[in-house]
């Protein structure tokens, strides 16, 4: 039984109360600010799919998580995890998802073994059936030489580890990860990687938040771009890549910047923006790569600068993001 | 209901509490215990309190114990758990309706209540060297302790889901330091006589019911607060609790 999800026009506004002691004249009018994390999002996540919402920090990736796992209350509109509604029929929709939270939210007075095998007893699972899968997720997991310990020392990449054998324990058919790479080693990364790949390999539905593009590009069959809790873009990486006027940016590094190779730049057949930073680095947005640099070369050198470094970027979602909202991810 | 995920929870509590039950005990026996010694043993042997004080003082004693060992147990978890590690989380996740994992706090607490009165009694007698008790009714004095027990942690599950994190020493200096000197743990109710005014706002306290019904059960021929006046309070008290504590748990819960 594969399982989809689906969300319809969600809108989420979470109230914050003024700090205590903010100046006020009368309790009714306390200053409240009202901050809206979702803006009647639409989603539909396909059975056996690896889905991607990628956005900025505060784009209401985690809210949506915590919509479709029952633990944020939408203010509008509806979810659904296969045919259960959400809100509706929460104890259902729990027996079918697993979630890995953005912090490691461990039983810390638990040790790794029994954090698994308690979890198991959540779901009702028999006891020789929990201690089995325990110790086989461990072993996946490389985690079985600190079975007996409490996680209260591991390091961020072992409680993530278990955060997510923890996940899988119950054989979800749903697994949701918000940033599950974030903070991570690039060799824990890569285990990961293979361990997503692998759960979903046996038909399992899996939506992941990330702000990391090659992530995003490398693990997802299709990506939701957010922003300000509103769908940007939708689609596989490549026809998102492919959706792009001026997708490229070719970056140099000169001697030194002048306006006369700015402008230079700016004057090429193609180029939509010319950025600088620092004192020496240029990036050209132009709607084409490998065929722009020898007219970048003239550019600079009929401008009496030199060139120390070239390098060509392929169209990407970090582009495609800059693209839509006129923001970097990163910032 | 899932009643499977239910004693999983509550097996996974006893299971915690037993790994730390030394601890535990410590933290809430030690104080009632020196309390005990000092006012139950060294100033009755000194002659400057009547022994027959001691007979008044133990039901006190006992209320103090499981009131403080059942608060604590629900409380102090429920304010890290919710605030400081999340990890209540993962049974936030699990296949049943949320308010049942705050009716399994409280149950927990219960039992862990219990489990102090139960050690508080015989330590309390050994330490006062002996007390002698007249016509107990023991299934009242069980009915109490049952009432009791539920009253600790309804107040623990109200309190751990009120109260921030920063707030918790100011928690025990403002709220459960008076409700134990004004909850007739070490002084029947009707030696507040000389104090009217006192004597009817003490009323407010759950505490006192508590330890009068103890005296109550333990020393009925001692003067005591009327038995349906303390059984009907108790009820009132574990119910307005109880369900407090489930709409505060809601809130912190979901978001």
């Amino acid at each position: 039984m594969q399982v989809g999800i689906r969300t319809e026009g969600l809108v989420k506004e979470f109230q914050l109360a003024a700090p205590m002691g903010a100046p006020r004249k009368k309790k009714s009018d306390a200053p409240k600010a009202k901050v809206v994390a979702l803006d009647g999002l639409s989603l539909e996540v396909k059975p056996g799919e690896i889905f991607g919402l990628l956005g900025p920090n505060g784009a209401g990736k985690s809210t949506t998580v915590g919509v479709l796992t029952t633990r944020v209350r939408p203010t509008a509109g509806r979810a659904w995890i296969g045919e259960h509604d959400v809100w509706q029929n929460g104890v259902a929709v729990k027996r079918l998802i697993g979630v890995v939270p953005q912090r490691p939210n461990l039983d810390f007075m638990l040790t790794a073994r029994e954090i698994l095998t308690f979890h198991g007893a959540y779901f009702g699972l028999p006891s020789a059936e929990r201690r089995k899968r325990a110790d086989a997720l461990l072993d996946e997991f490389k985690l079985l030489d600190r079975a007996n310990d409490r996680p209260i020392g591991f390091s961020g990449g072992m409680m993530q580890r278990l955060s997510i054998a923890r996940a899988m324990m119950h054989d979800p058919e749903v697994l949701f990860l918000d940033e599950p790479s974030a903070g991570l080693d690039p060799q824990t990364r890569l285990l990961l990687t293979e361990m997503i790949r692998r759960y979903n390999a046996r038909g399992k539905t899996i939506l992941l938040t990330t702000h990391n593009m090659e992530e995003a590009d490398s693990l997802c069959h299709r990506v939701a771009i957010v922003d300000h809790g509103k769908l940007i873009a939708l689609g596989t990486p490549a026809e998102l890549k492919r959706s792009i006027p001026g997708g490229y940016v070719v970056r140099v590094q000169v001697d030194e910047i002048t306006d006369a190779v700015v402008n230079a730049l700016r004057a090429l057949d193609g180029v939509s923006e010319v950025r600088t930073t620092g004192t020496a680095l240029i990036d050209v947005y132009a709607d084409r790569g490998g065929t722009l640099v020898p007219d970048v070369v003239t550019a600079v050198t009929s401008s009496g600068r030199v060139i120390r470094d070239l390098h060509i970027a392929e169209p990407s979602l970090e582009n495609l993001f800059l693209h839509h909202t006129g923001r970097s991810l990163r910032e | 209901m899932n009643f499977r995920t239910f004693m999983a929870m509550l097996g996974r509590d006893a299971h915690v509490a037993r790994r730390n039950a030394i601890q535990l005990t410590f933290q809430t026996l030690l104080q009632p215990m020196l309390f005990v010694f000092v006012f139950g043993r060294v100033m009755t042997a000194s002659g400057l309190m009547n022994a027959q004080y001691k007979a008044l003082l133990l039901p006190g004693i006992i209320a103090l114990a499981m009131v403080m060992s059942g608060t604590w147990a629900v409380t102090m978890p429920l304010i890290s758990e919710f605030q400081f590690t999340k990890e209540i989380e993962d049974r936030l996740l699990a296949p049943m309706n949320i308010e049942w994992l705050a009716v399994e706090k409280v149950v927990s607490g219960m039992a862990q209540a219990m489990a102090a009165g139960m050690v508080v009694i015989p330590t309390a007698w050994l330490v006062m060297g002996g007390v002698t008790f007249a016509g107990t009714h023991m299934l009242l004095f069980v009915l109490i302790a049952f009432l009791v027990a539920g009253l600790s942690a309804t107040l623990g599950l109200v309190l751990g889901c009120s109260i921030g994190q920063q707030h918790v020493g100011l928690m025990f200096s403002m709220v459960m330091a008076p409700m134990i000197f004004f909850g007739c743990t070490y002084y029947p109710w009707a030696a507040l006589s000389k104090f009217p005014i006192l004597q009817r706002v003490v009323l407010i306290n759950p505490i006192v019911y508590a330890s009068e019904g103890f005296r109550s059960a333990l020393v009925p021929q001692s003067p005591h607060l009327a038995l349906y006046a303390i059984i009907g309070a108790l009820v009132v008290f574990d119910s307005v609790f109880l369900l407090f504590g489930l709409r505060q748990f809601r809130r912190k819960a979901i978001s």
